[in-house]
């Protein structure tokens, strides 16, 4: 007679002690999801204020500000992807103008064939056709060896590897030139990582041919317009 | 020894977290490759594991046993994400720096493991520098292999620290036409180097062992050993 009670007893606790440890869990996890939710909204803003800083200052290492006089950040343009430049995703382009005259572009590309993953570029292009200056936004490439393509990276400060670039264009340097020496072309590279080199080599010889040929009808678009135009390419 | 020297003694060398515990060899291998990026992650790693350790001696009466593990993986994660945040939101500069290697922290399971035996089952001061402890253990070892790594691997020494502090530069140890060794920056190099260090540490304690034997023996009465045998 007591052994069917005693059993819808046991079974009614081991109920209760599942609940009361699903409740409990459910407890810790509202409380941090809370806590983590907070941290988000209360330092959203500035993140996002330094992130734009971030852009800004790379924006300046390519173009001075005294290059231009508009507001960069209001006339720029959308970028569909473009397998060309090695982007997969949209991504922005920004107009510098001085009393109102086209001067430079300010583009973002990649190199897909970098020695480990893609290598982002972010680049100024003047309208003279001449390549002003380009960065390494992010790498993967092998620290201590490939990495001197990151002027922060590169031991020769004085002279970093990246800024052999720096005003060059297709009328002091052909296009068939724009290439690592090892490739039989102009630019330095360093012994043992040429693939880090090459790679960012060619990649700014795609997007400064590319930007300069879409020149016109990248300052011809109205501000906050999106760029489709893939240039089908032999 | 008194409970705090002990908890010292075994975080920073007898229970290390790398030489003796090979926990945490993720991190530690993917980011040792120079001496300011291996000592950037260690201080990284210092906080988080002080805080969790704080976070769950302070819960731990509220945690039932048979769920402990989510409970302490989500509070590990909340916290690592909550110090991510505020990194960049209130110290950028030092977040474009450490930035990558905060969410690394989470895979490290150093972490977790000190939490499980430690943290959940001491108080708030001694879980504490538990984790300051095993933090500081993890940071030597670390620091000492990326230095072995870079020094070996391109002949310098803090290269990369103008990223933290602007008017320090990293030093050339080697000619500059030092052609470098890749194999030390590779993930190969980073096996090599530990498997010396822990190497090193078994001798050292294998050493020790051997000096207090003799002192043992040196100690006792020369007629013990005739009366027993």
């Amino acid at each position: 007679m007591s052994e069917p009670i005693e059993i819808a007893r046991r079974e009614s606790s081991v109920l209760r002690i599942s609940v009361r440890t699903a409740a409990i869990m459910l407890a810790f996890t509202v409380v941090f999801t809370a806590m983590m939710a907070g941290t988000y909204k209360a330092t959203e803003p500035l993140v996002a204020a330094s992130a734009l800083a971030e852009k800004l200052r790379l924006i300046g290492e390519v173009l001075p500000p005294s290059y231009y006089d508009n507001d960069l950040m209001a006339d720029a343009i959308t970028l569909a992807p473009h397998k060309l430049l090695g982007l997969d995703d949209d991504t922005r382009l920004w107009r510098a103008r001085k009393n109102g005259e086209a001067v430079a572009l300010v583009l973002e590309a990649a190199a897909r064939d970098g020695y480990s993953g893609r290598i982002s570029l972010i680049l100024a292009v003047g309208t003279d056709g001449r390549l002003l200056a380009l960065r390494v936004t992010s790498h993967k490439e092998t620290p201590g060896l490939g990495d001197y393509i990151d002027p922060k990276k590169d031991r020769n400060k004085s002279r970093p590897w990246i800024t052999q670039f720096n005003s060059l264009g297709f009328d002091t340097v052909p296009r068939d030139k724009w290439r690592v020496k090892k490739d039989g072309g102009k630019f330095d590279q360093m012994a043992g990582a040429t693939i880090s080199a090459r790679a960012v080599t060619n990649a700014s010889g795609r997007a400064l041919a590319w930007a300069t040929e879409n020149r016109d009808k990248l300052f011809g678009l109205a501000a906050n317009g999106r760029f489709e135009d893939q240039g089908v390419k032999p | 020894m008194s409970a705090y020297k002990e908890i010292t003694w075994n975080g920073i060398w007898k229970q290390n977290s790398i030489l003796a515990q090979l926990l945490g060899l993720c991190p530690l291998l993917a980011v040792s490759t120079n001496l300011v990026n291996a000592v950037s992650l260690g201080l990284a790693t210092i906080l988080v594991m002080m805080l969790s350790n704080f976070a769950i001696s302070a819960l731990r009466a509220l945690i039932p046993y048979e769920i402990r593990i989510p409970v302490f993986i989500l509070i590990i994660a909340a916290l690592v994400t909550v110090v991510d945040l505020a990194f960049d939101a209130f110290l950028h500069d030092l977040y474009l720096v450490l930035g990558i290697f905060i969410p690394l922290i989470v895979t490290n399971c150093i972490v977790l493991a000190r939490v499980e035996a430690f943290a959940a089952k001491n108080g708030l001061r001694a879980s504490t520098l538990d984790g300051l402890m095993m933090g500081v253990g993890f940071v030597w070892v670390i620091a000492l292999l990326g230095a072995v790594r870079e020094f070996v691997g391109q002949g310098t020494i803090f290269s990369g620290i103008e990223m933290i502090f602007p008017s320090l530069s990293g030093i050339q140890v080697l000619p500059a036409d030092y052609p470098g060794f890749l194999v030390a920056i590779l993930p190969p190099g980073a096996f090599f180097v530990l498997g010396l260090l822990i190497a090193g540490r078994n001798w050292l304690d294998a050493r020790a062992n051997q000096r207090l034997r003799e002192k043992r023996l040196h100690d006792q009465p020369p007629t013990a050993t005739p009366a027993t045998a």
